[in-house]
C-alpha cells in the first residue's frame, strides 16, 4: 500500500508563534491515521493546511504521489479531501438533505431536485450504516446524528480522504462507540481517515498508525498496535504522565452541602430528580456518575441555582440556599464548573481577562467605587494563564470565542479553582482536554479537597470518577441508586448500578 | 422607496410628452434607482462591516434629503412637477367575465397589481424551489456553513440587498404613479416600515407577507371608506389615518418573539465565528 497523503517538511508561522515546524506526515491508503498532540500542538493547523484553509511557508504536499498546491477548500474537495469540523457547520432549520446538497445541488430544469437528492443521501447513509433520516430537520436531531450529517456531506461529494477534527469531544460514550464503528466501516469501503485527537483510548481503539506532535514539532510516527497508551502519552507531553491521581486518604469532616428530598423538573417538564437526598463533607470528593440524562444535570443546576427546585431543601453549611439567587449562593462560598462551557461558563464575546473575573469583578482589587480596575483584571489574567497553562493568541486580551475548546475549559477551571470555594460543584471538568492538562486539573481538585473543601464531581468519564473521587454516588432515573467507596468498587459494579439493575443501600449517609 | 418614487415620478414627467410608455419607463427607473441606492447599504454592511440597522437608518434619512435636493435642482421646487398620467387602469378581456372575482380583480384594475401577485409566486419559487434559493437562505441562516461549502457569502449578500433595493424602488414607483400626481417628501409616508412589519407579521414567507400586506392595505383603505359606513363615520378621520401604523406596532408586539426570521439576519458576516 502506498501513501495517499504526504505532507513533507511543512512549516507554518503565525504572528509570534511557529505552529508547525518542519512537520512530515505520511498516511497510508485505506487506513486510520491518528494525529496526536496536546491542545495547541499544531494538529489543527496542519490539517487546515491540507484542507486549503492556510498556506504553509515551506514544504510540499503530495496526494496519491502527485505534488499538489491546495489554494482553497474547493481544491481540497476536488482532490477528494473532506473535513468534519469540530464545530458543525449546519443550517439548523434546513433538512438533512438540504444541508448535504448545499453548494452542489442536483437540478431538474431550473428547480431543485430534492427527491433524487434524498434518495442518494439515503443510499449513502445505508452503505456506511449511518442511519440518518434525510428528511429530518437538523434542529430536531441529536448531536451525534448531526455529526453523521457532516460525514455524509463529505461522502456525497465523493471524498476519499476524511479528516475528523476532534470528533468525539461533543459525543456521549455511546455515540463515540458508534462513531468508531462507522470509521471502521468507512475504511472497509476504501476510504482513508485522518483522526485529530488527544484521546489515547480512541487511538488505541481504531487507529492503525499515529503521528505525535508536540509544540509544533513532529515527535514521531508509531504503529498503534505495538505502542502502549503510556508511551504515546509520554511522546505527546514530553514527560512521563501519571494516569492515576496521587492522593492520600480523605479525612471527611463536617457536612458542608446537604440536600434533602429534592425534586427538580427537567426540560421536558417531568421530574428529572426525585426526592433526592445527599451529603458532601468537608475534605472529601463525592463522585456523581450515571448515564447521561439520568438527572445529574438537573441536580447540579438546582444546587447552583440554574434550575428551580420544585420541592426539598439544599443547605450550604447551615444556611438554606434552596431559593437564593445565584449571586448570593456564590457569595456564600459555592463554586461551579458548569457542564456547558459556552452556555454557563463564559461570555464568549468578552476577552479572556474579563471572563476570569466574571464573579469577582465587583470586589477589590478588580473594582473600587464602582469603577473597574483594568490593570488588576489583566494582572489576574496573566497570573492564571501562567498557572493553568491557558494558551491563546493574544494572551489576556483574547476574545473567549476565538480560543480552542480545551483552552476555554482551562480558563473556567482556572477561574473557579482560584476562587477556592468551600463547596465546589465540578461538572465534566476535563471535557476536551489532553492528558497533561487532565493530570494537572485532577491534582488541583485533590489539593482543594486537602484544604478542607467539599467537592461534588459529576462526570460521564468513569475513569475520572473512579480515579478522583473518595465516594461515588450513582444516579439512575433521577434517584441515587447507590453510594460506594471508590477504592472498593469497579467499573462493572458501577455500570450495573448506572443501568439501574443493582441498588446498593448507602451506609449511614442518607436519612 | 422614496428614491424609487422620486426617480419614477421624475422620469415620467420628463418623458411623458415624447412617449406614451413614460410611466412604465418611470417604473424601470425606480427599480434601477432602488438597486443603485441599495448598493450604498451593501458596501457599508458587507464590505465595511457596518451595523446594518445604523446603515439602514442613515440611508432612510438620506433618501428624504437627497430626493428633495434633486427636485430642487431639476424642478426648482421641493417636489417633482406633477405628471398628467400615471399608470392607467386596465380591464383584462375574458377574465373580466368571471363572476364576482372578475369584477373584483379584472375590471378597471392597475396592471401593477398583477405584477405584485406574480412577484410573490416568483419569489416563492426562487427562494424555496431553486438551488440558488437554497444557497441564499443558507447565507441568511448560517453563513459560515455556506462558506464551507464553497458559496460566496459576500456575493449572495450583495444579491440580497440589491434584490430588496430593486423591489423597494419598484414599490415606491408604483405607489407614486398610481396613488399620487407627483413626488413629495411625504409621498411614501413610512410605507417602507409597514413593509418591514409585514415581513415579520407574514413570518418571512412570501405568501404570509402577501397576506400581511393585504391586511395593512385593508386598514389603509378603511380610512377612505369609513365615512360611508354608518357606525364608523362618527369616529374622526385621523383615527383611520393612524390605523395602519397603530396596527403595525400591535402586530410587531404580538408577533415579535414568535417570528421565525433567518438566524443571521442583521449580523455582520465573520468567517472566523464559531
Amino acid at each position: 500500500m502506498g501513501y495517499i497523503i504526504e505532507m513533507l517538511n511543512i512549516t507554518k508561522d503565525f504572528p509570534g508563534i511557529r505552529a508547525n515546524d518542519n512537520v512530515t506526515l505520511q498516511v497510508e491508503e485505506r487506513s486510520i491515521h491518528a494525529l496526536l498532540g496536546e491542545n495547541g500542538a499544531g494538529k489543527s493547523t496542519l490539517m487546515s493546511i491540507l484542507f486549503g484553509l492556510y498556506k504553509a511557508e515551506q514544504g510540499s504536499i503530495r496526494i496519491r504521489g502527485k505534488e499538489v498546491s491546495i489554494e482553497d477548500p474547493n481544491v481540497a474537495t476536488s482532490l477528494g479531501i473532506g473535513m468534519v469540523h469540530q464545530h458543525f457547520k449546519l443550517v439548523q432549520n434546513f433538512t438533512v438533505t438540504e444541508n448535504i446538497i448545499l453548494g452542489s445541488e442536483p437540478r431538474k430544469g431550473i428547480l431543485l431536485d430534492t427527491k433524487s437528492a434524498e434518495k442518494k443521501v439515503e443510499s449513502i447513509s445505508k452503505l456506511y450504516g449511518l442511519a440518518v433520516d434525510p428528511r429530518a430537520k437538523i434542529e430536531d436531531i441529536s448531536v451525534g446524528m448531526q455529526q453523521r450529517v457532516e460525514i455524509l456531506k463529505m461522502l456525497y461529494r465523493d471524498a476519499e480522504i476524511l479528516i475528523f477534527d476532534e470528533p468525539t469531544a461533543v459525543l456521549t460514550p455511546q455515540e463515540i462507540h458508534e462513531l468508531m464503528q462507522i470509521m471502521r466501516r468507512l475504511v472497509e469501503e476504501g476510504k482513508t481517515i485522518v483522526l485529530i485527537t488527544h484521546k489515547l483510548k480512541e487511538i488505541k481503539a481504531v487507529a492503525d498508525r499515529c503521528t505525535v506532535l508536540r509544540r509544533g514539532r513532529c515527535v514521531g510516527t508509531v504503529p498503534v498496535s505495538s505502542t502502549t497508551e503510556e508511551q504515546m502519552a509520554e511522546m505527546m507531553v514530553g514527560r512521563e504522565v501519571n494516569f492515576h491521581v496521587g492522593k492520600g486518604t480523605a479525612v471527611p469532616k463536617d457536612v458542608l452541602l446537604r440536600i434533602s428530598d429534592l425534586d427538580v423538573k427537567n426540560s421536558k417538564g417531568l421530574l428529572g430528580v426525585k426526592k433526592l437526598s445527599l451529603e458532601v463533607r468537608a475534605g472529601e470528593i463525592l463522585g456523581l456518575c450515571g448515564i447521561d440524562g439520568n438527572g445529574q444535570t438537573e441536580l447540579i443546576q438546582a444546587i447552583t441555582g440554574l434550575a428551580k427546585a420544585e420541592a426539598g431543601h439544599i443547605f450550604l453549611r447551615d444556611k438554606e440556599i434552596t431559593n437564593l439567587p445565584i449571586k448570593e449562593r456564590l457569595d456564600l462560598g459555592l463554586g461551579h464548573i458548569p457542564e456547558d462551557r459556552h452556555r454557563h461558563g463564559l461570555v464568549l464575546d468578552f476577552n479572556l481577562d474579563e471572563n476570569l473575573v466574571l464573579h469577582n469583578y465587583i470586589q477589590k482589587p478588580f473594582a473600587s467605587w464602582g469603577v473597574l480596575n483594568k490593570k488588576a483584571i489583566k494582572d489576574n489574567a496573566v497570573r492564571l494563564i501562567e498557572e493553568f497553562d491557558v494558551r491563546s493568541g493574544q494572551g489576556a486580551a483574547t476574545p473567549a470565542r476565538s480560543m480552542s475548546g480545551g483552552n476555554q475549559q482551562k480558563a473556567i477551571v482556572a477561574r473557579e479553582i482560584d476562587r477556592s470555594p468551600d463547596v465546589f460543584i465540578v461538572a465534566q471538568p476535563t471535557r476536551g482536554l489532553d492528558v497533561g492538562a487532565i493530570e494537572y486539573i485532577h491534582k488541583r481538585i485533590v489539593a482543594e479537597r486537602d484544604k478542607g473543601k467539599a467537592i461534588l464531581l459529576a462526570s460521564l468519564e468513569l475513569d475520572e470518577i473512579m480515579d478522583v473521587s473518595d465516594r461515588i454516588a450513582v444516579m439512575h432515573g433521577g434517584e441515587i441508586v447507590g453510594i460506594v467507596q471508590a477504592e472498593q468498587t469497579d467499573e462493572n459494579e458501577l455500570g450495573l448500578m448506572m443501568s439501574g439493575s443493582v441498588r446498593k443501600t448507602p451506609m449511614g449517609d442518607q436519612a | 422607496m422614496m428614491v424609487g418614487a422620486f426617480s419614477a415620478a421624475t422620469v415620467t414627467v420628463l418623458l411623458e410628452d415624447s412617449t406614451a410608455l413614460a410611466p412604465w419607463l418611470g417604473l424601470a427607473a425606480g427599480l434601477v434607482a432602488g438597486i443603485v441606492f441599495s448598493l450604498l447599504h451593501a458596501v457599508a454592511s458587507v464590505n465595511m462591516n457596518a451595523d446594518q440597522t445604523i446603515s439602514g437608518t442613515a440611508l432612510n434619512i438620506l433618501a428624504g434629503g437627497l430626493t428633495v435636493y434633486l427636485c430642487q435642482i431639476i424642478f426648482r421646487q421641493q417636489r417633482t412637477r406633477s405628471f398628467s398620467n400615471g399608470i392607467q387602469k386596465v380591464t383584462v378581456p375574458l377574465l373580466e367575465k368571471i363572476p364576482v372575482l372578475g369584477r373584483m380583480l379584472f375590471i378597471e384594475n392597475y396592471p401593477t397589481f398583477f405584477l405584485a401577485i406574480f412577484l410573490v409566486f416568483f419569489t416563492w419559487i426562487l427562494v424555496y424551489k431553486t438551488p440558488f434559493g437554497l444557497r441564499l437562505r443558507s447565507c441568511g441562516e448560517h453563513p459560515q456553513a455556506a462558506a464551507s461549502m464553497g458559496i460566496n457569502v459576500a456575493w449572495m449578500r450583495y444579491f440580497g440587498v440589491m434584490a430588496s433595493g430593486a423591489l423597494a424602488g419598484l414599490a415606491g414607483g408604483i405607489m407614486v404613479l398610481t396613488a399620487d400626481i407627483q413626488y413629495t417628501l411625504v409621498s411614501i409616508h413610512g410605507t417602507g416600515f409597514i413593509a418591514l412589519a409585514s415581513l415579520v407579521f407574514g413570518k418571512w414567507n412570501p405568501f404570509g407577507v402577501l397576506g400581511a400586506g393585504l391586511f395593512f392595505g385593508f386598514s389603509t383603505a378603511l380610512s377612505f371608506y369609513a365615512k360611508d359606513i354608518t357606525f364608523l363615520a362618527s369616529l374622526p378621520g385621523e383615527f383611520f389615518y393612524a390605523l395602519p401604523y397603530v396596527l403595525t406596532i400591535v402586530a410587531l408586539v404580538v408577533f415579535a418573539g414568535k417570528s421565525v426570521g433567518p438566524k443571521a439576519a442583521g449580523q455582520i458576516y465573520d468567517s472566523g465565528r464559531r
